[in-house]
C-alpha cells in the first residue's frame, strides 16, 4: 500500500467514523418539519402604490394585459411561466426558495388546483403559508357565493379560501355530429350505452374511435366520472383510495373492452404524431369543456360546424350523474404581498368581470361570468349544436369525491398505469398496482392511507 | 497530492522549493481564482449539505435518522436500481467503444480523415447538454425520427412503446454516450500520441499485428487515461438528472419522475421543501462517487508518480 493509498483508507475511516458517532448520539426527530402548525395570516405592511408582480401562463396572459391597459396607474410586472400546467412543479420549486431566501414572492399568480395543497400551509417552521386566504376582508363573501357548485372546493382549507377558480373543465361526452349522423348512430346517455356503441363501431368502421387513454389526465376524464374512490380525502390527513369498488373495475373493464375492441386508443389524445395519424377518426371524445377549442379546434383542426357536446353519462339504474374534471386553473394572492389592494383588485377582476370573462378562453367559473361567456357567440359558432346547457349542467355536477392531494394523482397514472397498458396489460390487471402506487405516494408526504 | 514521501526524491523536493521561490507569488496568485471559486461553489455547498443532511428542518441534530429515512422511502431503491443498471451499460459503452474507436483512428486510418472524423465525433458533445437531449426526443419517437422505420422494424410504433420501462436504462446510456464519447475519444486519441514510436515499431518488427498491438500495447499503455476517464463517467453517471428529467416532461409524464436519485433528491426539495432529505440522498451519491473513485484509484495506482 502507498502512502496515498493509506491517507485515503484514513480518510474514509474518519468519515465512517464520524458517521457512526453521529448515529450513536441521534436523538431529534428527522421529521419534525411537517407537523409543524400554519402561523397565522398576518398581511405586510402595505404600499398602496408598490409595483405587483404577476405570473400568468400564456393563455392567462392577453386578459391580464387587458387589466393592464384598462388600469394604467396600477404598477404591474407580468411574467409569463407554465401555470403549474401537467405536473409541472416550476410555482412551487420557487417558492420553496422565496421562502428560503425570504423574498422574491409573486404577489398574483395563476396555477392549478393541485398547487394550493401545498400554498395553503406553510413550507417550514418559519415560513408562512405562500397563499392569502381571500375570505379574510379579501373578496366579500357575497362573490364566493357565485362560484360554480363545488368549484372552490380544492381552494377550501381548514374553513378558508385560498383561491379564485377561474374556469372548470368539467367533463362532457365529445362528438362529431357528422361522423355520427352519416354513420346512423345515437348519441349514447350511459356508459353501457357507450360501451355498445363502441363495440359497434369498432366492427362497422373499424378505425374510428370513441375516446382515447393514454393522456396524463385521461383517468380523470373516465374514472373520476365514474365515481372510482382512487383518491378520495375522508379528512385533511386520510386518504381512502379502493381500486377495487365497483365503479372503479367496472370503468376498467369497459375501457379493456373497447380498447381490445380498438374503438379506445392506447394512446393519448395530447401525444405526438395523434394528431397527424388519427384526427380525423376520433367519433367520440369523453373529456373536459376545453377539449372543444384546444383539441379539436387547434391540434385536430376539426372544421367548425362538426363538433359537438352531450351530457355526462352515468351509470344505468343510478338515480344522478357526477363528471369528472380535467384542469381548470386557479388565481392565487400571496400572502406576502406589499399591495394586497391591488393584488386583489386584479385577481377579482379576473375571475368575475363579465368584461374579461365573456371572452375568456376557458369556460369560467364563476356562473354569472360563465353565463356572460355563454352569451358570446363567439365562444360557441365553432359548435354543431348549442353546448350552453350542456356545460352547466356538467359544471354542477362533477363528483367531489375526488381529493384535491397534496400530490398530483397524474404520477400514478402516467408513470405506472400507462406504461403497464403500452406493454400489453389491461386496466383491470393494473388497477392493484396503481392502487399501490397512490398509496406509496401518499403516505410518502404524510398521509394515512386506507384501501377499503 | 504532488508531493511524494520517499526519501529517494528529497533533491527533487528541494529543487520544487526553489521554484516556488523564484515563482514569487505568480502561482498561489494564479491557482487563487480557481480556488475561491471552488470553495464557494464546490466545497461550502458540500459542507451545507453535510450540515442538513444531520439536522432537521428546526436545526436540529438528527444524526443518522435522515439517512434511515430515505432509505426507507420507497422510491430510493428502485432509483439506486435504476442507476446501477445505467451505469453498466454506459460504462460499458465508452469504455469499449471510446478507445475503439480512437484505437482505429489513430492506427488504421489516414490523417486527414482520422483528423475530420475526431472533430465530428466531438460537436454533439459541444452542444449544449439540453438541447443534444431534444434532439434525441425527435430521434425516439417513430412518428417524427429520421430513423422511425429502424424503430418501427424494432417493433416500437409509438413513442410511448420506446419509453417501456425496461428500455430506459439503456436509452439513457445512448444519449449519454452520444453526448459525451466525442470529448473522450478526442483525449484518448491524445494518450495514443503520447506511446513512443519506437515502442509500437519495435512490437511491429516483431510480428504483433493490430490487434495484438492493440490489446498489449496500445490500451495497457493508456490504462490510466482509461482509468481517469471511467472515474469521471461514474461520477458524472450518478449524477444523471437531466435526461430523464427531460423524457419525463416530453412523455407527458410516462417516466417516472423520481427514475433516478438525483430526481429523487430534487423532487425531495423542490416538491416536498424537504432540503434535509434532499441533502442525505445527495450525500449518498457523493459517498458512493467517492468510494468508487477511492477503488479505482488505489487499484491502478492513477496517482503514482513515476520518478525517472
Amino acid at each position: 500500500m502507498t502512502s496515498h493509498q493509506r491517507r485515503l483508507v484514513h480518510a474514509l475511516t474518519a468519515v465512517l467514523a464520524i458517521g457512526v458517532l453521529a448515529a450513536a448520539c441521534a436523538s431529534a426527530d428527522p421529521n419534525a418539519a411537517t407537523e409543524t402548525t400554519a402561523a397565522s395570516f398576518t398581511p405586510q405592511p402595505q404600499d398602496a402604490t408598490a409595483k405587483i408582480t404577476v405570473w400568468a401562463d400564456s393563455t392567462r396572459l392577453p386578459s391580464v394585459q387587458a387589466y393592464q391597459k384598462a388600469n394604467p396607474t396600477v404598477p404591474m410586472d407580468v411574467v409569463t411561466y407554465d401555470g403549474s400546467a401537467d405536473g409541472s412543479t416550476y410555482l412551487q420549486t420557487k417558492v420553496q426558495l422565496f421562502d428560503r431566501t425570504g423574498s422574491g414572492w409573486p404577489d398574483v399568480v395563476f396555477a392549478s388546483p393541485t398547487d394550493v395543497t401545498w400554498a395553503s400551509q406553510p413550507t417550514g417552521p418559519s415560513a408562512q403559508a405562500f397563499a392569502a386566504p381571500v375570505d379574510e376582508g379579501l373578496v366579500p363573501a357575497d362573490t364566493l357565493k357565485n362560484f360554480a357548485t363545488g368549484s372552490l372546493a380544492p381552494c377550501q382549507f381548514d374553513g378558508h379560501t385560498y383561491c379564485l377558480r377561474n374556469d372548470i373543465a368539467q367533463v362532457v361526452l365529445w362528438y362529431n355530429k357528422s361522423l355520427l349522423d352519416q354513420f346512423g348512430y345515437q348519441v349514447p346517455t350511459t356508459w353501457e350505452e357507450y360501451q355498445a356503441l363502441g363495440e359497434k363501431v369498432a366492427k362497422e368502421h373499424p378505425g374510428y374511435l370513441v375516446g382515447a387513454i393514454g393522456d396524463t389526465n385521461s383517468h380523470e376524464s373516465y374514472f373520476w366520472s365514474a365515481q372510482c374512490p382512487a383518491q378520495q380525502l375522508t379528512d385533511a390527513k386520510t386518504l381512502r383510495s379502493n381500486l377495487q369498488d365497483p365503479h372503479c373495475t367496472k370503468m376498467a373493464w369497459l375501457l379493456d373492452d373497447l380498447v381490445k375492441a380498438g374503438s379506445v386508443s392506447k394512446q393519448g389524445f395530447f401525444g405526438q404524431g395523434f394528431a397527424k395519424d388519427n384526427a380525423g377518426k376520433v367519433l367520440m371524445a369523453y373529456g373536459p369543456s376545453w377539449y372543444g377549442k384546444y383539441l379539436f379546434d387547434s391540434a385536430f383542426k376539426t372544421p367548425a360546424g362538426q363538433l359537438a357536446a352531450a351530457a355526462p353519462l352515468k351509470w344505468q339504474g343510478e338515480s344522478k350523474t357526477y363528471t369528472g374534471n380535467v384542469g381548470g386553473g386557479v388565481w392565487m394572492i400571496s400572502s406576502h404581498s406589499r399591495n394586497l389592494k391591488a393584488a386583489t383588485a386584479l385577481a377579482s377582476w379576473l375571475t368575475t368581470s363579465d368584461d374579461n370573462l365573456k371572452g375568456a378562453p376557458t369556460y369560467p367559473a364563476y356562473s354569472p361570468g360563465a353565463k356572460a361567456w355563454l352569451a358570446n357567440p363567439a365562444n360557441k359558432d365553432y359548435f354543431a349544436t348549442d353546448v350552453s346547457g350542456v356545460f352547466q349542467q356538467a359544471a354542477d355536477e362533477v363528483w367531489t369525491g375526488w381529493g384535491n392531494t397534496k400530490f398530483s394523482d397524474a404520477t400514478a397514472w402516467s408513470s405506472v398505469v400507462l406504461p403497464a397498458v403500452t406493454a400489453g396489460r389491461t386496466l383491470t390487471e393494473t388497477l392493484p398496482l396503481w392502487q399501490n402506487e397512490i398509496a406509496s405516494e401518499a403516505k410518502s408526504v404524510g398521509y394515512t392511507v386506507t384501501t377499503q | 497530492m504532488t508531493t511524494v514521501d520517499t526519501p529517494l526524491v528529497a533533491p527533487a523536493r528541494r529543487a520544487t522549493a526553489r521554484r516556488v521561490r523564484a515563482a514569487g507569488i505568480s502561482g498561489p496568485l494564479f491557482v487563487s481564482g480557481y480556488v475561491v471559486l471552488l470553495l464557494a461553489f464546490g466545497v461550502l455547498p458540500t459542507l451545507y449539505a453535510v450540515y442538513l443532511a444531520f439536522t432537521n428542518v428546526r436545526g436540529q441534530f438528527t444524526g443518522l435518522n435522515q439517512f434511515v429515512r430515505v432509505l426507507q422511502d420507497y422510491r430510493f431503491w428502485p432509483a439506486f436500481g435504476n442507476i446501477l443498471v445505467y451505469l453498466v451499460f454506459w460504462l460499458l459503452l465508452i469504455v469499449i467503444l471510446t478507445v475503439g474507436v480512437a484505437v482505429v483512428l489513430r492506427s488504421r486510418m489516414p490523417a486527414p480523415l482520422s483528423a475530420a472524423l475526431r472533430f465530428l465525433y466531438y460537436i454533439p458533445g459541444a452542444l449544449a447538454g439540453v438541447a443534444s437531449v431534444l434532439v434525441w426526443l425527435f430521434m425516439l419517437d417513430p412518428s417524427v425520427s429520421p430513423v422511425g422505420w429502424l424503430l418501427k422494424s424494432l417493433g416500437l410504433n409509438t413513442f410511448a412503446e420506446v419509453l417501456a420501462p425496461g428500455q430506459l436504462s439503456l436509452i439513457f446510456a445512448l444519449i449519454a454516450f452520444w453526448t459525451g464519447a466525442g470529448g473522450w475519444i478526442v483525449v484518448m486519441y491524445g494518450a495514443l500520441n503520447n506511446i513512443p514510436q519506437e515502442v509500437l515499431e519495435a512490437a511491429r518488427m516483431d510480428g504483433a499485428g493490430p490487434w495484438r498491438l492493440a490489446l498489449h500495447i496500445q490500451i495497457p499503455m493508456i490504462r490510466k487515461w482509461i482509468v481517469y476517464m471511467v472515474i469521471l463517467a461514474f461520477a458524472a453517471g450518478t449524477q444523471l438528472f437531466v435526461e430523464p428529467q427531460l423524457l419525463q416532461t416530453a412523455s407527458l409524464g410516462r417516466v417516472s419522475p423520481t427514475w433516478s436519485p438525483n430526481q429523487l433528491a430534487y423532487s425531495y426539495a423542490f416538491q416536498h421543501g424537504d432540503f434535509n432529505g434532499a441533502a442525505a440522498i445527495s450525500l449518498v451519491l457523493l459517498v458512493i462517487g467517492l468510494l468508487g473513485a477511492g477503488l479505482l484509484v488505489t487499484r491502478s495506482g492513477l496517482f503514482k508518480v513515476d520518478e525517472q
